[in-house]
Order: structure tokens, then C-alpha cells, then sequence
């Protein structure tokens, strides 16, 4: 392994209102004529990933796009609901480019770049432009002008949406954008193919490796560049709020190939999900968060009561957000909602059949607004509610529980979105990304489509531009040839299993019971041990005794899961040794030795204000700690307070 | 470039799974007979096809109640017609152009139906293997076909039976609409098929008056209520009209020429005797 | 709750394939069917056997990977919902289930229940977009656009190309679903300057691969979004326009 020594984010000097600006004009750029020269292959499919690919085919670059799905529209942005941010300052509120940067950046509980961050207000203004050019039905008012509501933290309305599918539209926007490519011929589509390997020769990344899921053949791309894409890991969990195919299989191969993962154990954790039924949920649906705006939470006083929530007088109730932080109340951050709700379960005072969740009652609401008003912001989350769980929240209170939702943490880049490998971007929730310890609501739609539209089209030809006259790596070349049979070996040895537990089984062990118990909300060294020699014992089970009864290389979803699965286990480790060594809590990471007398997250700016990116060192968990340095010139570090 | 593993054969990754079942035409021709190359652009003509044999079943339904004003009326209608245009225009002059028009109307419907069906097969070439459970499709929107064949093998009948007079032998008397009308209803098998065809149009209509606002792009929120509304009286208007002939023929109300006739005794020939007679 | 479920297994799209029916005793009634399945996959492979291949991500009604027809409707029983958004609860104890795949010459089977539907993002490419190069778009508040026709954008838009229409007609249109981006699009401002070409091209693009329409309306019924047929009549509508020249040259008038 190459010698990594000091982390350069690379942030160009300069005030930081013009680091961006400036930054664009030093950087190189590649002819319009020798655009077509270059090849650059783009993996992944979501908002990152497809406004990456049609923007890069507009200038006239050769662009390769792979996704496992079967169609670009499937990536799981696709569900995104609330909506997206920009500093578009059309309600004269008081939002600016420096108050988004400072809400992010304080939100991120102080662990993000400055530069991107304000880079990322900068550009959100273009974002609404591109994306309401494209053709996506944002809400609109009466006059014909945009709408925005006020979203989690902020105290300013600057949330654009699109009913509550605004990550749906988005999405649409930018397949359409793709689509138009591929049809230019600019853009060539690998549908339901899996990227499996990131070649990396002489310093720099040449191509990947994949499989087609359909034929299982396994072939290389070679290109100048490569980019991924590909979402967050919060499926570590097995059962979290991301889309079931939703995986860290191609950023882990890439962080086996050297690729830095910075800040695996920052993993946001939101406050209103619905809670598990039984032990056969397959995943946990979110409902809005803006539902605490007229939602009160509350717990019985007593753990033993059992009866049913009408029955339960007021004097019985404990609305603990309200008592605990009499300012927010019930509109703290979710950080905060979540541990609150985690700490009444976790004491016995949890309620529904399997005392897991907390109750969101709308009963007030109701009384004061009247059920019209009610129906009328919320009917299709109070729908969606009913469908799934077949009770009625304008009669029953909601009951719901945190749920994993977003990972910070990711690839670890630098300011230009290149990995530590030359000529490796990664995009989207796939990087460490901007969003520090702690993502604020309906930042996520804004950073993928940010790094894709607006950031890599121009940072990516300042790599390229120096490689004229390179040809790409031929795919016959040793380094792709040698990788392609390692994964046929990796198949093999997955088919040849024949032990006792299905995948699902061993996965849903892994997530529910090691990693969500002892790197969930809340975790502890003890814990932090434990889950790693936990993880290790179900590295040894599942090389053993998994069983993958459909031997066909064709459409075979078991063996993908086995694959996906075994690079979750790899991760989790890795995600709790990063856990055990971060000793502060901040943000999502919660360590229950550091916290205030009152049970609020204690940083520790003195030793902690990096950012730590592990650099794989042969063997799983063995990885090698390097730090990015934070500097907070801008935003003064201060303790989050919500009282 | 000869550096990276060939795209699968096209540009978009179908991998030869999909393909197209129907190649478009490689020349479009001008407007409007490029629009009969496309299904929409067919669905359109059988909508406008549609409306023309509509208004030619709306009118003749109505012409044919003079029936019920006797003999002399209904062949004073029927000669009417084919005076339409006055001295201006030659004997039946008009009425061949509607005629044409109906046939070419036909023709174009029947078409577009039989290739539409074709291609409708074709887009499905394993059906399900297990019984469908359908909701919104009815009666007459799942027999538009089978209906339509029926109401075609009826006009062949109907002409035969009342243009050419093929069925009635000598009681067909060429010119003398009203007697050959009510001796061919008489018969209870000629009124039987009479009324399963125009069971079978009505039913066709009912889902047809319908149909054609959506293939037409007739919509509007303000009426797409009411276009159930008009092809459901629309349709009940043609059965109620249209099996009342037969009925009242077999029910003795309009009765059986009980003239002497002289067109019959002079053998058919048209001549102005015939009509009036009753006079 | 214990079902008996028959589903359709296929090896591949060339093989024959066949009903197979298994016993599931022990359903929860709050499970999804999805659930149900994963249930009956893992007690598959622990028997030696194939797992069922169904296609599925998002379980939340939203991606449009899931779909199957359930006991003869497509997306099963409940109106307005995906199959992931279904719930054992609305079967019985005892009840038999059937699990066919969406039958259609442009949804060949890949395997079991799972169909290849690329043939909608041919669709798509030809014409589904509105051509706006980034960086290329003007402020967003220049371009006003009154709120009825913002949402009635937004309920064609609301599609999620999960085939059910087509799976549902008897034809095997994919009216609904083509009408429903072309009524998105062609409803904005923005859409206008490509109006009619987009139109042509998406609507020939389409009719290569299906089946042609007979407004039966089984597809608004088996959408889990609802779409209205009405965009099929807007689309019937703007196509007949498109096809005569000078609408196209003079593209901005209606
Ligand atoms: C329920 C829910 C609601 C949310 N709501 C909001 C919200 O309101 N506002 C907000 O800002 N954010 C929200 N988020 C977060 C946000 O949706 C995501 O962070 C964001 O969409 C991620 O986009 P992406 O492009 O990085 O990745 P994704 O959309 O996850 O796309 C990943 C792509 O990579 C492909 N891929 C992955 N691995 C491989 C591989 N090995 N080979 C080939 N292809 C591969 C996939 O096929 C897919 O195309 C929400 C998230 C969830 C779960
Ligand atoms: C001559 C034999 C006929 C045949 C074979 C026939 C067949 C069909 C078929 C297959 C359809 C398409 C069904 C659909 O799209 O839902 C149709 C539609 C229709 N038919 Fe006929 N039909 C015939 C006669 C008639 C007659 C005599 C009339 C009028 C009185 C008529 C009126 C209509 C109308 C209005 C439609 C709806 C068109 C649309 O949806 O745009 N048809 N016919
Ligand atoms: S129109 Fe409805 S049924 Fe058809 S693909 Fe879209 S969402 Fe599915
Ligand atoms: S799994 Fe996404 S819509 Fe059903």
C-alpha cells in the first residue's frame, strides 16, 4: 500500500464566497472537440449518478452509466419525499448562500468541510433552475410562483417539494436528462449490471470490473475515469428506510482497492418511522417529519399500562420532548427526537403489541384545527399509515420509532469529489460527503444533485484534461483480467456453500441484533467490542454455513444478496471500529460516556474536529486511520442547544 | 474505441430481450394517410368512421318511423331520399355520394378493426394462465369485435334482403319500400334477426358513443360525465327505435299491405301508381 | 393465517414454466406480501429448493420494480396500491393465492414473476425529456405556472412505470403509462417547444412494442397511482395534431 501521509482536501485559499468562482476559473479545461476522446464511466443511477452521466454527455464526454437496477428511474432517490433545500431566498425571510452554509454546517454538528459546504449553498440556487427547467411539477401557488415550506432545523422556509415525491420527480428529471443522452448516443445505459471491481493500475483508477445480472457474465470497462455513485450503506442494518437493493458493494470494492471510507460511523438515525410488527419486517417505512409539527409524542407514565391510548388520561401521559426541551419541543432535531424515543423504550415504556414505539398523537391537532385542515396537509402520509399497519391515526394515535435512514460517512474526497485514487469521483451519499456528523432534512436531494450537475462536470475535466492522447487501459490488460477471475472464484465459492441458514437469516442477525443493538443510536465500548467480535463470528458463519440453493448464473437474487451481504459484514466492522475510536458523541455517532449531565451529545473539538478515513490494509478491520483536519473559520464552534 | 468491451449491440442496453413486435413504416406518408399508419392514428378514423355510421343509423332509425304514418308516408320518404338535392343534382345523385361515404366509412372501420385486432393479438403471445379478474372492461368493450362482425353480416343480410330482394322472391317489389319492409318483418324468423343485430349494434354503440370521445381526445372534465350519459341513450334510442320495426311487425300494429297493389300488378315497375296509392 | 399460494415458475425467458403450489402455514396478517414471499423463499432454500424471483427495492409503492398479478388482478386486490404496499391482511385463512407474472410480447419473463421492462425506457429516450442542457435553464420563479396546471402536471407525473397498465389491458397498451409522461410534460410551459415532435416520436416509439388501445380502462383501475384515462384522450388529442406539418412548425400554438 502506497504511503498515504497527509489528507489534503484541497479547498482552494481564498474568502470562501469566491473559492468556488475562483477555483472554476483555475482549473483546466478539455476542448469541446476532444471531449469525445475521453471515455468516463459513471456507476449508479440516482440523482448523483444520473445528473452526472447527462450532464458529462452534454459536454460531449464518451460516458458509460452502469446500474444493477433495470432502469435509471429505479435508483432509490426515487423515495425521497420531503424535499430539497435552496438559498433561493424567495420568501424574503432572510435565507442567503451563508445561512444555508451556516445551518448545514452547524447541523452537521461540526464535522464537515467549510468550502464544499458553502459551495454546496452556492449552487443549490442553480439546482431549482435546472431541475424546474426540466420539467418537474414543484408545487407551485396561486400566482404561478414557487412554493417552499420550512423543513427540520431551519427557521426559514427554503424547502422546494413536488407533493410528497419531490425525490421522485427529481429523479425523473435527471433519467430524462439521461435518457435524451442515450438516445444522443452519448451515453451508452448497462442496465442491471453490478459493478463489482474498481481497477486501479499505475496510481490511478482505469475501469470496473462487473456482472451482468441477467447473463452472469462477468466483463471489464475501461475509461479515463471513473465515478460512483452509488448511495448510502445504511442496509448494515438490514432494516432500515432504504430501498432493499440499496448496498456499499461498489464502494467497499473500491475501498479494498484503496479508496479512503472516511466517517463510516456517522449514520442518521429518523425519529418517526413505523415501528416493526414482527420479526419477518423487511424494512421500515418512513413517515414525514413534518408530521411533529402537529403531532404530539408521548409515552404511558406507567410501563405496566395497558390500556388502550383513549383510555389514558392526561394526567397519565408523559410528553417527554415537550418537558425535556420546552423550546423545540416536539420539533428538536432528529438526533435528538430519536435517542429521547429510544431512551422510553429502552426503559419499558414503549407501546403497541411490541412495546417499540412511542405514540405521535394528532388528537389535539384535531381538536383545535378540526380533522379537515388535518386531512388536508397529511392525508396520503395518514393513508400510507393506515395501509400499512390497518389503524387509524385520526382515531388512534400514530405509534412510531426511529429508523436508520441516511449514512454520512462514505468514500472519503476531496474538494474536486476525487477520491485519494487519481481519477476516482464519488458522488451523492456514496461520498463522506457535506453533511458532516448530522444531515438537516431535504439536504441529501440538494448534495447528489449538487456534485452531479454542478461540481463534477467542471472538477472532472481539470483530471482529463491532462491525460490527452491517453488511451484508456486495455481491458485485456492483466490488472482487469486477474480481477475478473477473482470474482468468478467469488461467485464459485458462494454457489458451493451448502450450509444451514439462508442468507436473510444470517444478514438479518448481523443488522438487527449486532449492528443496530450496539452501533445504533446509541453505543458504548463494551457494546462497541462486543459487535465486533459478534461481526467477526458471522464473517466465519456466513463463509460456512450459508446456503444458496439456485445454482444459475442467470437472474439468481440470492447470490447477489450473498454478495452484497458479505461486503456489509466487512463494513460493519469497520463501521464499529471507527465507532470505538471516535471518542465523542456528535452528531449521529452517540457515545453514552460523552454526554452532558443531561444527556446531551458532548464533542470534543480538541481531539475529534477531523475527519477519519480508513485506508484498507489487507485484511478486514486491520484498516489504518488517517485524518482530515477540520478547520472552522466561518462557523464559530459552539454546543448545539434545543432547550 | 477498440480499448473497452463492445456495447451490447445498441446504444440502449436491451440486450436482446426486448425488441420491437411491429417495425413502424420506414416512409411516413403526408397527412392524413401517415396517420392511418399508426394505431392511434387508426383508432381516430374508426372514431370519425364511428360517427358517420352513427349519423346514418340515427337517421335512418328516425326515417323508418314513417312507417308507423302508413304506407304512402314511408314510401314518400323513401323517394325523398333519393330525390335529396332537388332537380339540381341527378336522380339518386346524392344519396350514391352518402353512400360512398358510408361504404368508404365502413370499409375504414372494419380495417382498422381487423388490423388493430392483429396487432392487439400479437402484443400479447402468451396470454395468462390463470383467470383474469377484470374491473372496468364490460360487456360491450370485451365484445366490440364480435358485436361489430354481427352488425356486419347484418347490413350483408339486410341489403340482400331489402335492396336486392333476394329472400322474398316475387313479394319483392322494387320501389315499394313499405310492402317489402312489412312482408319481410312478418316472417318471425327475418324479425328474430333483425332484433339480435340491433341488440348487437346497441351494444356495440354503448361502448362506441363512448370510445370515441377518448380515441377522438374529446375530453374535457366538464362533460366526461356526461359522454356515458349520451352513449348509453344514444345506444338505448337506436335499440328502442330500431327493435320496434320488427316488434310491431310480428305484433300486427303496423300491418301487411292490404292494398291492391298496383306496383305488384304491374310488376314492379316504378311509376307514380305506386306511390300514393293509398290516396 | 395459512395460505396456499400458486406461483409461476419460469428458469428462464425461454424456458416453458409452469404453476407450482406451495403450503404457507404461519402468515401474519401484518405482513406485506412481500413479506409473505421472502417467508416462503427462505423456507424454500432450506428445503434445497429455487427461491422465487420477484422483483422489488423501494417497498413503498414508489420505484415500481414490484408487480405480479395477484389471483387475477394486477398489484392484487387493494385499489391504489403496489404490490409491496399490500398487506396479508386483506386475505383469509385458507385462502389460494395466484401469482402470474404481467403477460406481454414487451415484458418477455426473465425469470418467475419478473419481467424485463426496458421496453419503457425506449419509450422515454424518444422523446421523454424536456431538452435542458445544465446550466441552460432561467430562474425558476421566471417561468410562471399556474397551480391547477402544476398539479395536473404532477398527477400524470406521479406514474412509476410499474408496467400494471399494460399487464391490465387486454391489449397490452402501454397507453396509460405514455400518456401519462406526454401529459406531464406537454401540460408545462417548458414542454411546449418540443410539444408536438415529442408526441410523434414517443407515441410511434411505443406502438412499436405494444398493443393499441380499445379504452377499456382496466388500466386506470390496475394503476397504483390512479393516473387518469383522461391523458390517454390528451394524448389521442396532441397526437392527431402533431401529425399535420405546420402544427409542428408553428409549434407554439394549440
Ligand atoms: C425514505 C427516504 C426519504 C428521504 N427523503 C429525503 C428528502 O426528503 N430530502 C432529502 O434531501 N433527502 C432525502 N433522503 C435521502 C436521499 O434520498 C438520498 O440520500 C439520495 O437520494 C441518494 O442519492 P444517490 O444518487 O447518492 O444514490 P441512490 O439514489 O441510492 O442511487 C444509487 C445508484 O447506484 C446504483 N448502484 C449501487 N451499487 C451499484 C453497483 N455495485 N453496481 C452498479 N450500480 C450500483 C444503483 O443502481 C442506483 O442507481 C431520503 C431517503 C430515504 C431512504
Ligand atoms: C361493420 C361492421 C363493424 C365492425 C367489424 C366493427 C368493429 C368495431 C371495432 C373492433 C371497434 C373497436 C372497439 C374499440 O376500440 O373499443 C369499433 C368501434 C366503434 N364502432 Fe364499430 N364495427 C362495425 C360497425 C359499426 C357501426 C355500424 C357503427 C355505427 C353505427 C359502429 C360504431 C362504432 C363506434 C362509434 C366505435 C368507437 C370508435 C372509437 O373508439 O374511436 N361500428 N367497431
Ligand atoms: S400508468 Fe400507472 S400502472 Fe402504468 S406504469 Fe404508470 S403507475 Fe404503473
Ligand atoms: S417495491 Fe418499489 S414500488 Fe413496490
Amino acid at each position: 500500500m502506497s504511503d498515504i501521509g497527509y489528507l489534503d482536501g484541497k479547498v482552494p485559499t481564498g474568502p470562501i464566497d469566491e473559492k468556488w468562482t475562483s477555483h472554476k476559473f483555475n482549473m483546466k479545461l478539455v476542448n469541446p472537440a476532444n471531449k469525445r476522446r475521453y471515455e468516463v464511466i459513471v456507476v449508479g443511477t440516482g440523482l448523483a449518478g444520473a445528473s452526472a452521466a447527462a450532464s458529462l454527455g452534454e459536454l460531449g464526454y464518451n460516458v458509460k452509466v452502469f446500474t444493477f437496477h433495470d432502469s435509471p428511474r429505479r435508483a432509490h432517490s426515487i423515495a425521497a419525499q420531503g424535499g430539497i433545500n435552496a438559498a433561493k431566498n424567495y420568501k424574503n425571510d432572510g435565507d442567503s448562500v451563508y445561512r444555508l452554509f451556516y445551518d448545514t454546517v452547524k447541523g452537521g454538528d461540526f464535522r464537515a468541510r467549510e468550502g464544499n459546504v458553502y459551495r454546496l449553498a452556492e449552487v443549490s440556487v442553480d439546482i431549482i433552475d435546472q431541475c424546474a427547467g426540466q420539467g418537474v411539477p414543484f408545487a407551485r401557488e396561486y400566482s404561478g410562483l414557487l412554493d417552499n415550506r420550512s423543513f427540520g432545523g431551519a427557521q426559514v422556509s427554503r424547502t422546494f417539494y413536488a407533493r410528497g415525491q419531490t425525490g421522485q420527480q427529481l429523479l425523473l428529471g435527471a433519467y430524462q436528462a439521461l435518457a435524451r443522452q442515450i438516445r444522443a448516443g452519448s451515453c451508452t445505459l448497462y442496465n442491471r449490471t453490478e459493478m463489482l471491481d474498481l481497477v486501479v493500475k499505475d496510481g490511478a483508477a482505469r475501469g470496473i470490473v462487473v456482472r451482468d445480472l441477467m447473463t452472469g457474465e462477468v466483463t471489464s470497462h475501461s475509461a479515463h475515469a471513473v465515478v460512483l455513485a452509488t448511495g448510502g450503506y445504511g442496509n448494515v442494518f438490514y432494516l432500515s428506510t432504504n430501498a432493499k437493493g440499496s448496498n456499499t458493494t461498489a464502494t467497499w470494492r473500491a475501498h479494498k482497492r484503496g479508496a479512503l471510507y472516511a466517517n463510516p460511523c456517522y449514520t442518521q438515525i429518523h425519529p418517526t418511522c413505523i415501528p416493526a410488527s414482527d420479526d419477518f419486517q423487511s424494512k421500515l417505512t418512513l413517515m414525514s417529519e413534518s408530521l411533529r409539527n402537529d403531532g404530539r409524542i408521548w409515552v404511558p407514565k406507567n410501563p405496566a399500562d395497558t390500556r388502550s391510548p383513549d383510555q389514558i388520561p392526561e394526567a397519565d401521559r408523559d410528553y417527554y420532548l415537550e418537558r425535556r426541551y420546552p423550546a423545540f419541543g416536539n420539533l428538536v432535531p432528529r438526533d435528538v427526537a430519536s435517542r429521547n424515543a429510544k431512551t422510553q423504550v429502552d426503559e419499558g415504556r414503549g407501546i403497541g403489541p411490541l412495546k417499540n414505539g412511542v405514540y405521535l398523537d394528532f388528537g389535539d391537532a384535531i381538536n383545535r384545527v378540526g380533522a379537515q385542515v388535518i386531512k388536508e396537509r397529511y392525508d396520503n402520509l395518514f393513508e400510507m399509515y393506515e395501509r400499512i399497519t390497518d389503524e387509524d391515526p385520526y382515531k388512534v394515535p400514530m405509534r412510531i420509532y426511529p429508523a436508520v435512514h441516511y449514512t454520512m460517512g462514505g468514500l472519503w474526497v476531496d474538494y474536486n469529489l476525487m477520491s485519494n485514487i487519481p481519477g476516482l469521483y464519488v458522488l451523492g451519499e456514496a461520498n463522506f460527503s457535506d453533511h458532516g456528523a448530522n444531515r438537516l432534512g431535504a439536504s441529501a436531494l440538494m448534495q447528489g444533485l449538487a456534485d452531479g450537475y454542478f461540481v463534477l462536470p467542471y472538477t472532472i475535466g481539470d483530471y482529463l484534461a491532462g491525460m490527452l492522447g491517453e488511451k484508456p487501459l486495455d481491458t485485456s490488460d492483466p490488472a482487469f483480467k486477474q480481477s475478473e477471475a477473482e470474482i468468478s472464484d467469488q461467485v464459485k465459492r458462494l454457489l458451493s456453500l451448502r450450509g444451514k441458514q439462508t442468507v436473510d437469516q444470517l444478514y438479518r442477525k448481523m443488522g438487527v441484533d449486532v449492528v443496530w443493538a450496539k452501533c445504533g443510536m446509541a453505543r458504548n465500548e463494551q457494546g462497541l467490542k462486543e459487535a465486533i467480535s459478534d461481526i467477526r463470528a458471522i464473517r466465519d458463519e456466513f463463509w460456512s454455513d450459508i446456503n444458496i440453493t439456485d445454482q444459475s448464473q442467470t437472474m439468481n437474487q440470492s447470490l447477489e444478496k450473498a454478495m452484497r451481504v458479505s461486503d456489509f459484514i466487512d463494513l460493519a466492522e469497520l463501521m464499529c471500529k471507527d465507532a470505538l475510536h471516535r471518542e465523542e458523541s456528535c452528531g449521529g455517532h452517540f457515545r453514552e460516556e460523552y454526554q452532558t449531565p443531561d444527556g446531551e451529545a458532548l464533542r470534543n473539538d480538541d481531539q475529534f474536529a477531523y475527519v477519519g478515513a480508513w485506508e484498507w490494509t489487507g485484511e478486514s478491520g486491520q484498516q489504518k486511520l488517517h485524518k482530515e483536519e477540520l478547520a472552522f473559520e466561518y462557523v464559530k464552534l459552539a454546543q448545539r442547544s434545543y432547550k | 474505441m477498440a480499448t473497452t468491451t463492445p456495447a451490447r449491440g445498441s446504444s440502449t442496453s436491451a440486450r436482446g430481450l426486448v425488441r420491437p413486435t411491429f417495425k413502424q413504416p420506414s416512409k411516413r406518408l403526408p397527412y392524413p394517410i401517415g396517420l392511418y399508419q399508426t394505431a392511434v392514428g387508426k383508432k381516430w378514423v374508426m372514431g370519425v368512421t364511428g360517427i358517420m355510421m352513427m349519423g346514418f343509423v340515427l337517421v335512418h332509425m328516425i326515417g323508418n318511423l314513417h312507417m308507423y304514418e302508413g304506407p304512402a308516408e314511408y314510401n314518400e320518404y323513401a323517394e325523398a331520399l333519393r330525390n335529396l338535392g332537388g332537380a339540381l343534382i341527378p336522380h339518386e345523385g346524392v344519396l350514391w355520394v352518402l353512400r360512398l361515404g358510408l361504404i368508404t366509412a365502413a370499409a375504414l372501420h372494419i380495417h382498422s378493426a381487423a388490423t388493430l385486432t392483429i396487432m392487439n393479438r400479437r402484443s400479447r403471445p402468451q396470454g395468462y394462465q390463470a383467470p383474469r379478474d377484470y374491473s372496468a372492461a364490460n360487456f360491450a368493450s370485451r365484445t366490440m369485435r364480435a358485436t361489430g362482425i354481427i352488425v356486419l353480416l347484418f347490413i350483408i343480410f339486410h341489403l340482400l334482403d331489402l335492396t336486392w330482394g333476394v329472400f322474398l322472391g316475387d313479394d319483392y317489389i322494387k320501389g315499394d319500400v313499405y310492402n317489402n319492409v312489412t312482408r319481410s318483418l312478418s316472417s318471425a324468423p327475418v324479425a328474430i334477426v333483425y332484433m339480435l343485430a340491433n341488440i348487437a349494434l346497441a351494444v356495440h354503440l354503448f361502448h362506441g358513443a363512448w370510445s370515441l370521445f377518448q380515441s377522438l381526445g374529446w375530453n374535457s372534465p366538464q362533460f366526461n360525465q356526461a359522454r356515458r350519459v349520451f352513449a348509453t341513450a344514444f345506444a338505448g334510442l337506436i335499440l328502442v327505435g330500431n327493435l320496434s320495426f320488427p316488434i310491431m311487425n310480428l305484433a300486427g300494429v303496423v300491418s301487411q299491405d292490404t292494398r291492391t297493389t298496383p306496383c305488384a300488378a304491374e310488376g314492379g315497375e316504378e311509376t307514380d301508381i305506386c306511390l300514393g296509392v293509398n290516396e | 393465517m395459512r395460505i396456499t399460494l400458486k406461483v409461476w415458475r419460469q428458469d428462464g425467458p425461454t424456458s416453458p414454466g409452469s404453476f407450482e403450489t406451495y403450503d404457507v402455514p404461519g402468515v401474519s396478517p401484518d405482513m406485506s406480501f412481500l413479506e409473505m414471499l421472502d417467508v416462503v423463499n427462505d423456507r424454500l432454500t432450506l428445503d434445497g429448493k429455487r427461491p422465487i424471483v420477484f422483483e422489488h427495492d423501494c417497498r413503498e409503492g414508489i420505484c415500481g420494480s414490484c408487480g405480479m398479478i395477484i389471483n387475477g388482478v394486477p398489484h392484487g386486490p387493494e385499489k391504489g396500491t403496489a404490490t409491496c404496499q399490500l398487506h396479508m391482511r386483506k386475505f383469509h385463512d385458507g385462502d389460494q393465492i395466484v401469482v402470474e407474472p404481467w403477460r406481454a410480447a414487451a415484458f418477455p419473463v426473465i425469470r418467475d414473476v419478473a419481467v424485463d421492462r426496458s421496453a419503457f425506457d425506449r419509450i422515454i429516450e424518444a422523446g421523454g425529456y424536456i431538452s435542458t442542457p445544465t446550466g441552460a435553464a432561467p430562474d425558476a420563479n421566471l417561468t410562471l405556472i399556474p397551480k391547477p396546471v402544476a398539479d395536473a402536471a404532477m398527477d400524470a407525473a406521479a406514474c412509476i412505470g410499474c408496467g400494471a397498465c399494460v399487464a391490465a389491458c387486454p391489449n397490452s397498451a402501454a397507453q396509460l403509462f405514455t400518456s401519462a409522461k406526454l401529459a406531464h410534460l406537454n401540460l408545462l410551459p417548458q414542454g411546449q417547444a418540443e410539444r408536438w415532435a415529442r408526441t410523434e416520436a414517443m407515441v410511434e416509439t411505443m406502438e412499436e412494442f405494444f398493443g393499441s388501445c380499445t379504452n377499456h380502462g382496466e388500466c386506470r383501475e390496475a394503476c397504483p397511482k390512479e393516473i387518469s384515462i383522461d391523458f390517454i384522450a390528451m394524448m389521442n388529442r396532441d397526437y392527431v395534431k402533431a401529425k399535420r406539418k405546420n402544427r409542428k412548425l408553428l409549434s407554439q400554438i394549440r
